[in-house]
Parts: C-alpha cells; structure tokens; sequence
C-alpha cells in the first residue's frame, strides 16, 4: 500500500538533489485535450507520453495539454516541439505510436513521418 | 463518450479554462437508491445569468476559434437518456457548479470508467490548481486532496517521475479499496 509516509521519503529523496528535474524544459509535447481529443482518446495517449518520459527520465521534455487544434477529425493529435527545429504534428495518435514518438522523435532524433499530418492528407 | 470518467476529464478542463485555483469532484455511487451523481464545483470566473441560460446548447462556447462546444451537450444527453439530468449553477466572480444525475441501474448509463487516469492526468498537467476528489460508494468513501499532498511534498514537483508514480499507484489502491472484499 502506497501511504502519505512514502511521499514523505520521496520529497527527503529529492530534495537532497537526487533525480530532481530541472525547470527547463526544452522540448514540449502538446496533447489536445478538448472534447474532441477526448473523445477520441486523448487520455491514454496523454498517459503513454508521461509514463514513457518519466520512465526514460528525460528531464528536458515537458507533456503539456491545450485545447482543440482544429482537425478534429484526425484527432488524436499531439504536436512535437524541439527548439530550433520545425513543429511536428501527429495524428491519430494511439499509446503505441505515442511511444515509438517518444523512442524514435524526443531520444533519437529522427521524425516518425508515417504518423506525421503531412502523411495523413 | 464511452465513459462517464471521460465527460468528467472534459468537464474539467472548464473549470481549468476558467481560472479556477481549486476544483472540487465528488462522485457518489449509491446503488441502493438507484442513484449514481457527480458534481464538479470551482471557484473560477463564473458565467454570466445569459451565458448560464443557453449554455447547454451546443452554439454557445467561450471558444473563439469556433462556435460550437460539446462537452455540457454530451453530457446533458448521457444524463437525461438515463432519466436523470445536469444541473448547473454559476455567478460572476464566484465560481461554477456542476451536477450530473445518471439513474445507476439503467442500460444506457456508461460505466465510470478509468476515474484514475483521468484524475492523474489533471493533476500532473494544472500544478498551479488543486483538486479536491472525493468518490463515494456505499458506505465507503475515498477522498485525495492535492493541497495535502503539496503541503508534505514542500517544492517538490508533481511532475517529478517518482511522484507521479506514487501518485498513480496511490489513486490506483483508493480506487480499488471502494470495491474489495
């Protein structure tokens, strides 16, 4: 059983510096999280994406929610932002190709085009 | 929407849209009485006595983007095809509630779903609100308060990954104790 004592430790753990994340993000996934997205299955999408960053502790990556993005019919849609490079927008989203997005855009660098708009129209 | 968990992750998403610092859910199941409900309450901008009226109609929005909103639509409808219904009270300034009545027994209501992912999800991505959830099934009850967990986490983030996991697992097990042996 998970108890208010087990944060305790946690909080002592990191507030002595270890594992703690840095305010910085660099890079944000954004999530549609409207009626649409949520519809379509925003929510384990969005969970997939913070289970997979924080599994990979990549502490520059920031998972961050926004409204309806327009094509609601190509939801679910998640836009990858890496500074210095161009948006890219998923479409159709599952917490499958959420986390090949994860493993081949955030950690290799590579854009995963099959899941991309531009491939979608 | 295939569960009521997913209109309450919407719903949500207007109190967070309208400012609100807390936000407070209390899911009561009581199958005894036939009667499954939930409120959402927050302390929000409020809308105004003519937004209030025709906000159920799916051409009013606060969006500007475009001029309709589903999300009070589709769950007025879930509501009353179970013969229950929403109900909704607002002032300016003050801040929002939101009732929803389904009938517990009947075919068309949807199952409350993953309850906990659609509160951890909140949680973790609106840092800067807190939410009070409380969720009451029979004469069992669990209740989680993110101004507790802050208060004991100090400047801890929540978004730090061993506290989410602690935090998933902690609403998991809550969750869970409504229902066990």
């Amino acid at each position: 059983m998970k108890s208010l004592a087990d944060l305790e430790e946690i909080r002592k753990k990191a507030s002595a510096g270890v594992g703690m994340r840095k305010d910085t993000h660099a890079t944000r996934i954004v999530v549609g999280m409207a009626t649409c997205g949520i519809a379509a299955g925003a929510r384990p999408v969005m969970t997939a994406f913070v289970e997979e960053i924080g599994k990979r502790n990549l502490e520059h990556v920031s998972v961050v929610q926004t409204g309806c993005i327009g094509v609601c019919r190509l939801e679910h849609i998640v836009e990858v932002m890496v500074p210095g490079e161009e948006k890219v927008t998923y479409v159709k989203m599952t917490p499958e190709k959420a986390r090949k997005v994860v493993a081949e855009h955030i950690v290799n660098g590579n854009v995963v085009s099959e899941y991309t708009i531009g491939n979608a129209e | 929407m295939k569960e009521i968990s997913l209109h309450i992750l919407d719903i949500l998403q207007n109190s967070i849209t309208a400012g609100a610092s807390l936000v407070e859910l209390c899911i009561t199941e009581d199958a005894e009485k036939d009667i499954f409900k939930f409120y959402i309450k927050d302390n929000g901008k409020g809308m105004d006595k003519e937004f209030l009226k025709n906000v159920t109609s799916p051409f009013t929005t606060k969006r500007t983007t475009r001029k309709v909103g589903l999300g009070i639509p589709l769950l007025k409808l879930a509501a009353e095809s179970t013969g229950g219904g929403i109900n909704i009270s607002s002032e300016l300034g003050v801040g929002t509630t939101i009732e929803a009545v389904f009938s517990y027994s009947h075919i068309d209501r949807q199952p409350l779903g993953n309850i906990v992912d659609t509160m951890f999800t909140v949680i973790t991505a609106y840092e800067n609100t807190d939410f009070l959830y409380i969720h009451k099934s029979g004469d069992r009850e669990f209740k989680f308060d993110t101004r507790e967990i802050k208060k004991i986490l100090g400047g801890v983030a929540l978004s730090e990954p061993d506290v989410m996991a602690w935090l998933l697992d902690y609403l998991k097990e809550g969750e869970a104790g409504l229902t066990a042996e």
